[in-house]
């Protein structure tokens, strides 16, 4: 897992302005499988590689979907791939969701800006297995309107499935007729049973941090908080040491933690 | 009377006692609720429907701040001098609440003070969620800079 393994695009859709999703095939022999909430390494030949969680999963012909907002040199040539070009890929990394482990639990996903990546790889299990859980919420915050990711395949999650699924935006436009305001004040009016919740939290660290106080306040176990955190990562093997935080290494021992671990780190300043 | 988090938060006996004093309504779509600036008299709890809040710029359709739906608390000013609205409320489709009036429930509290300090609470409560919403807000965590779950 440390030398890249060539994959072929094979699929690219623009979401919003400036983010796109990938869908890559492996070129040769593939990566062992990855896990929702997991990472793969992503290199841009002759540009330089970054992490990049995986946003689905197709079994079926080993392949992953990613999706990648261009923010900087990297990113921004990972974005510019198109069908029929190459890129390196390393991994799986980290540690995942274990939606397995929800099983029988009411489920709350909640994702804000491109948190929502990591997660709809959870939502699609979820969603494909519906009689494995309990209640499913899926709460979505964006900055727009136009920066929603996933649009058509939230509004069948909407109408299609029995979850219950909420969209607000901190600016709209004319034309929305969603909630406006942040992705806590949904919370209230989700259907779950505190005790018998296990959460998924992705997305900016203020927000993972409001969501999760918040869902401590209302009964949640801060054990079934799970929160994907976000830092500095580059060898991904747990070696180089830029993404430590205190005692552990996020590549290895994250993305993915339990509120009952992340709270104190983050609740650090040095760190 | 809606199960909501702003009467949840009062004793059994006050939050009967202020049962009593409300009384249903309905709004059709596009209704104006109440107008910034305008005399905070009444509040409600919305049974169903989504109201906007809004904000007055000269040249421009109001701009949506926030969006209340069902359980929450539309209006606050009531409780707290001068008594005026700070924003505009429209029902974003049909709306039916259950509408107070502000001037009798302050009496109320008045009158039962134990009522009045948990009524206070619950509606500091709201203030102070939607305080920290707004900063939150004013943060603009999904922008390219600031937001993401990888780079």
């Amino acid at each position: 897992m440390t030398t890249p393994v060539p994959y072929e695009v094979v699929r690219w859709e623009s979401e919003t302005a400036d983010t796109a999703t990938v869908a890559l095939r492996p070129a040769g022999a593939a990566l062992p499988s990855f896990r929702p909430g997991q990472f793969a390494m992503l290199y841009a030949f002759g540009v330089g590689e970054i992490p990049v969680s995986v946003s689905g999963i197709s079994r079926a012909d080993q392949g992953l979907v990613h999706t990648i907002r261009a923010v900087g040199a990297v990113s921004g040539a990972l974005y510019g791939l198109r069908p029929g070009t190459s890129v390196g890929v390393r991994g799986p990394f980290g540690t995942d969701w274990d939606l397995p482990a929800a099983r029988g639990h009411d489920l709350l996903i909640v994702a804000g800006g491109i948190g929502l990546a990591p997660l709809r790889p959870v939502v699609v299990d979820a969603l494909a297995e519906p009689d494995r859980y309990g209640r499913v919420n899926v709460l979505v915050g964006s900055r727009t309107p136009d920066e929603l990711l996933y649009r058509a395949e939230i509004g069948h999650w909407s109408t299609a499935t029995a979850a219950h699924v909420a969209v607000t935006v901190d600016r709209p436009d004319d034309r929305w007729t969603g909630e406006v305001g942040v992705v806590t004040a949904l919370l209230h009016r989700a259907r779950f049973r505190p005790h018998g919740t296990v959460a998924f939290v992705c997305g900016p660290e203020p927000m993972i941090r409001a969501t999760a106080r918040d869902l401590v306040h209302r009964g949640v176990p801060a054990q079934r908080i799970r929160v994907s955190l976000e830092r500095n990562m580059r060898c991904a093997t747990g070696h180089c040491g830029h993404c430590q935080l205190g005692p552990l290494l996020v590549c290895r021992d994250g993305p993915v933690l339990g509120w009952d671990r992340a709270e104190p780190l983050l609740a650090t300043r040095e760190l | 009377m809606t199960a909501t988090p702003v009467l949840d938060a009062l004793p059994a006996g006050s939050r009967e006692r202020l049962a009593l004093l409300g009384r249903e309504v309905s709004f059709p779509a596009g209704a104006l609720i109440f107008e910034e600036g305008g005399s905070a008299d009444r509040f409600w709890i919305i049974r169903s429907g989504s109201v906007a809040l809004t904000v007055h710029v000269p040249g421009r359709r109001p701009p949506t701040v926030e969006t209340l739906g069902p359980g929450d608390l539309l209006g606050w000013s009531w409780l707290f001098p001068p008594y005026e609205w700070h924003l505009g409320a429209e029902a974003r489709g049909p709306v039916r609440a259950d509408e107070f009036d502000a001037p009798t429930v302050r009496v109320l509290c008045v009158e039962d003070l134990a009522l009045g300090y948990a009524l206070a609470q619950a509606v500091a409560r709201v203030v102070a969620d939607r305080l920290k919403a707004t900063r939150m807000r004013l943060l603009d965590l999904y922008g390219p800079s600031g937001s993401g779950s990888m780079p």
